[in-house]
């Protein structure tokens, strides 16, 4: 296990004169799970780009084994036993397993055809020494997305990889496929290859890994065994200040809360195959945390309340006054705002600046006989770039420039913009860095204190936490549970109470 | 990083205006080695501007097509049988008449295409391939494969061969569709809510916009600009013909596409597609007085389109 697998040494990287990576230094030993952390912009991706042959260093040396290597393109990572498993996957979903695991390096008969057999017998192989039970035939469409990592992983260990490089891994997994993952990690450690673990989420990065490093604007900040620091000093390193108290739980004084006049009411509500009789109520300057396992019918429920899924049967009501949303208009027309689960595909126009994705929503409100007043969406716009604090040149720059964090901002603040009274927000802080998440953590205390209503629905238990009143469990598309904040004494409870455990 | 930006952001710029580089460049060369053909005549080059009429007026609905993430390939048929009902509806109906016939056509084919699209949620590229067939189809039919003569002088002078102050008509059809084309697109709710539409289908949804309702009024619009170049085609030529509008859709397209429309779209602009289309008709101009053959035209406007396309990729993708 003390064998040192990786080196890289006194990296130094500069993009026109801009110093991104300053005399970073990080080892990895065999069979380790490395975790890598850092804010948007601390040098990690650029890190990670140089060992895998994307970018060349300026300076310093990479060591494999000891012995010094140059890895200069992508093809001298391979040879030097790295592989990246990419974010956005790079498999060909209307292929099969074991035509996706030896695309392009396809063993031949003497005929010049593929030998398909031979492929599905080494892809079999794999599968069951790391105990993955599929058939290799199998398209990978009609697979979820763990499978699709997995053959990923497989892939690069088919070409004899020990370095694997996992970069945000789990963000498009569900529960349970991240657990399965973290088996596979495992099964991967006892057989020596080292990882390499990118995440933003803290309670993986406890869970996985062995050892931290983090990186701060480009500099080493501190490498250490897991357990000798706690997630607080890691967060401090991480951002480079005290964070403060914003994910310490207060109990808030509500003091809007009038519980006999709900501001949003669902009664038996069904919608689809996922949401099945939800009944709940949501009280003015209130915080609704919804809890539940994948497919519980958390986001289908905000997405039929939202007027984007067809809602079956039953009654929404908005201030006691029963409505009808039959699509996303009606529901901004009665004051709800859904900032939606995926920024990328449901919230964003990637390629359309900051400014006009801001006045998507408010269009009417930003516009005269229907020509757009310019100035109307600027003012708009600074305002909330402003207020919160989103780190860009101007409005007019194109949204896939912004880091993930400063891009959820944007999707927040189109829809405060809106003016809603209702808010929905499902998982506002995926894929988001720990100082924009304590950030948008703070902007929904504030919300709620002006006497608006939100929900948030979310996976992460230590945000959900830090910020509700009450949380509402949804086990298969139905209220299973409703527990107020108060009464959880920590982590653990909510958990079980959530796997229904107890 | 931030300088690196900065450079991309230029070299973006630059790809923006490839289609004015290009038309600078074609326009001084043609200039120069065609001055003593005539090339540079007043006559000429309005010439040009009566020659690509039509083909920048079904533009400028194409580009609102395409930046909604759609096609339309039914436009150079949907020309044929407009021209077509317009100069019958003008021999029993009179000039108010064969207007009406000639943009209700239009408009009701776009219509039909639109439904196909929001509705029945068949691809555009199918509907419109389909609609392309079965318009053309009617036009042969209709027409009985004959020209149809238009004697209206009146209606001939407004949609072709008259000139205001100088000033063809069809010069001045195409500004007024091309002035309203990018107001609507870069000033208006409905350009907002079309480039939303083609940037991002669900995050348009998502922010409460009838992505639906987009869809099939850009069909309608450029199908009813496709009926007024129809008008047009039965106007300059005095008569309507199936055989109008033949292989316009790809000219079309081209002239969108040169001129910085991105053809997945999200990204369109008006402006860029009349210089697009300026730029292929200045080409057919000059490759005329060159006195190349068809076939040598054809050859040598593909390429040009080709690395014209080539140089403002990053635009188009992006």
């Amino acid at each position: 296990m003390t064998q040192t697998i990786l080196k890289m040494e006194k990296i130094n990287k500069s993009f026109n004169d801009v110093v991104v990576l300053n005399d970073v230094d990080f080892e990895l030993k065999k069979g380790e799970v490395h975790a890598l952390m850092g804010g948007n912009g601390a040098g990690k991706s650029t890190l990670m780009k140089i060992l895998t042959g994307v970018y060349t260093a300026n300076s310093g040396n990479i060591l494999i084994n000891g012995d010094p290597v140059r890895i200069e393109k992508p093809q001298d990572a391979q040879n030097a036993a790295i592989a990246m498993i990419f974010q956005e996957f790079s498999v060909i979903p209307t292929m099969s397993i074991s035509e996706n695991m030896f695309l392009n390096r396809e063993e031949l008969k003497k005929t010049g055809f593929i030998n398909q057999k031979r492929l599905n017998e080494q892809t079999k192989e794999l599968l069951r020494e790391l105990n993955i039970k599929v058939d290799p035939n199998t398209k990978l469409e009609e697979l979820s997305v763990g499978y699709w990592q997995m053959t990923e992983i497989c892939k690069a260990l088919s070409q004899d990889a020990k370095i694997l490089i996992m970069d945000e891994p789990t963000a498009t997994l569900t529960k349970k496929e991240t657990t399965v993952l973290f088996q596979l990690i495992k099964k991967l450690k006892s057989k020596g290859i080292s990882i390499i673990y990118i995440s933003h989420r803290m309670d993986e990065i406890y869970k996985v890994s062995d050892r931290i490093t983090v990186l701060r604007d480009g500099k080493h900040v501190i490498t250490s065994p897991v357990d000798d620091l706690p997630m607080k000093s890691l967060v401090s390193h991480i951002v480079g200040q005290d964070m403060g108290d914003s994910f310490q739980w207060k109990e808030r004084k509500n003091p809007f809360l009038d519980e006999s006049n709900p501001v949003f009411e669902v009664q038996d509500l069904h919608s689809g195959s996922k949401v099945n009789g939800l009944s709940f109520k949501l009280f003015k300057g209130e915080i609704l945390g919804i809890a539940g396992l994948m497919g519980s019918g958390r986001t289908e429920m905000s997405k039929a309340v939202f007027g984007i899924d067809k809602i079956d049967t039953g009654t929404i009501k908005v201030n006691g006054k029963p409505i009808k949303i039959s699509n996303p208009q009606d529901a901004m027309n009665e004051g709800i705002a859904l900032v939606p689960e995926d920024r990328r595909v449901q919230g964003l126009v990637l390629e359309h600046s900051l400014r006009e994705n801001i006045m998507l929503p408010i269009l009417n409100k930003v516009s005269k006989l229907s020509v757009i007043k310019n100035k109307s969406v600027n003012d708009v716009s600074e305002r909330f770039i402003k207020k919160l604090n989103v780190k860009t040149d101007d409005i007019y720059k194109t949204m896939n420039l912004l880091s993930g964090g400063n891009q959820q901002k944007i999707v927040l603040s189109k829809w405060l913009a809106n003016d809603p009274d209702i808010l929905i927000l499902d998982e506002p802080t995926n894929g988001v860095d720990i100082g924009a998440k304590s950030e948008i953590i703070e902007i929904i205390k504030e919300l709620a204190d002006q006497g608006k209503s939100v929900i948030v629905i979310s996976s992460e238990l230590s945000e959900l936490l830090a910020v509700v009143d009450r949380i509402l469990i949804f086990k298969e598309g139905k209220v299973d549970r409703e527990i107020y904040r108060k009464d959880i004494v920590q982590e653990e409870d909510l958990e079980h109470a959530i796997q229904n455990e107890n | 990083m931030q300088s690196k930006m900065k450079i991309n952001k230029q070299l973006l710029n630059w790809r923006k205006y490839i289609v004015y580089i290009a038309f600078v460049l074609v326009f001084i060369t043609f200039s120069i080695t065609l001055n003593d053909s005539g090339f540079l005549t007043s006559n000429n080059l309005l010439n040009i501007v009566r020659q690509t009429a039509m083909i920048s007026i079904m533009a400028v609905g194409m580009t609102l097509v395409i930046s909604s993430g759609e096609i339309d390939l039914s436009v150079g048929s949907i020309t044929a049988l407009s021209s077509i009902i317009t100069a019958m509806a003008l021999q029993s109906f009179g000039l108010f008449g064969g207007i009406v016939a000639g943009l209700g056509t239009g408009a009701l084919l776009g219509l039909v295409n639109g439904l196909l699209v929001s509705k029945v949620l068949i691809p555009s590229f199918l509907v419109t391939l389909g609609m392309m067939e079965v318009a053309r189809g009617l036009a042969m039919w209709i027409s009985g494969t004959a020209p149809i003569p238009i004697l209206n002088q009146s209606y001939n002078f407004i949609f072709g061969s008259g000139s205001i102050l100088g000033l063809p008509m069809l010069f001045i059809w195409t500004i007024l569709c091309v002035v309203m084309g990018h107001f609507a697109l870069k000033h208006m709710k409905f350009g907002r809510k079309v480039l939303a539409t083609g940037g991002n289908e669900s995050a348009a949804k998502f922010s409460g916009i009838n992505t639906k309702k987009i869809k099939l009024s850009v069909l309608v619009i450029s199908g009813t600009l496709a009926g007024f170049a129809g008008m047009l085609y039965a106007g300059r030529l005095q008569a309507g013909r199936f055989t109008f509008g033949e292989g316009d859709e790809l000219s079309v397209i081209a002239a969108v596409i040169l001129g910085g429309t991105s053809l997945f779209g999200g990204v369109g602009t008006v402006i860029g597609t009349i210089m697009g289309s300026i730029l292929i008709g200045t080409i057919n101009n000059g490759l005329i007085l060159m006195g190349l053959d068809v076939s040598q035209q054809m050859i040598i406007k593909g390429a040009i389109i080709i690395l014209a396309v080539a140089f403002g990729r990053k635009t188009a993708t992006k």
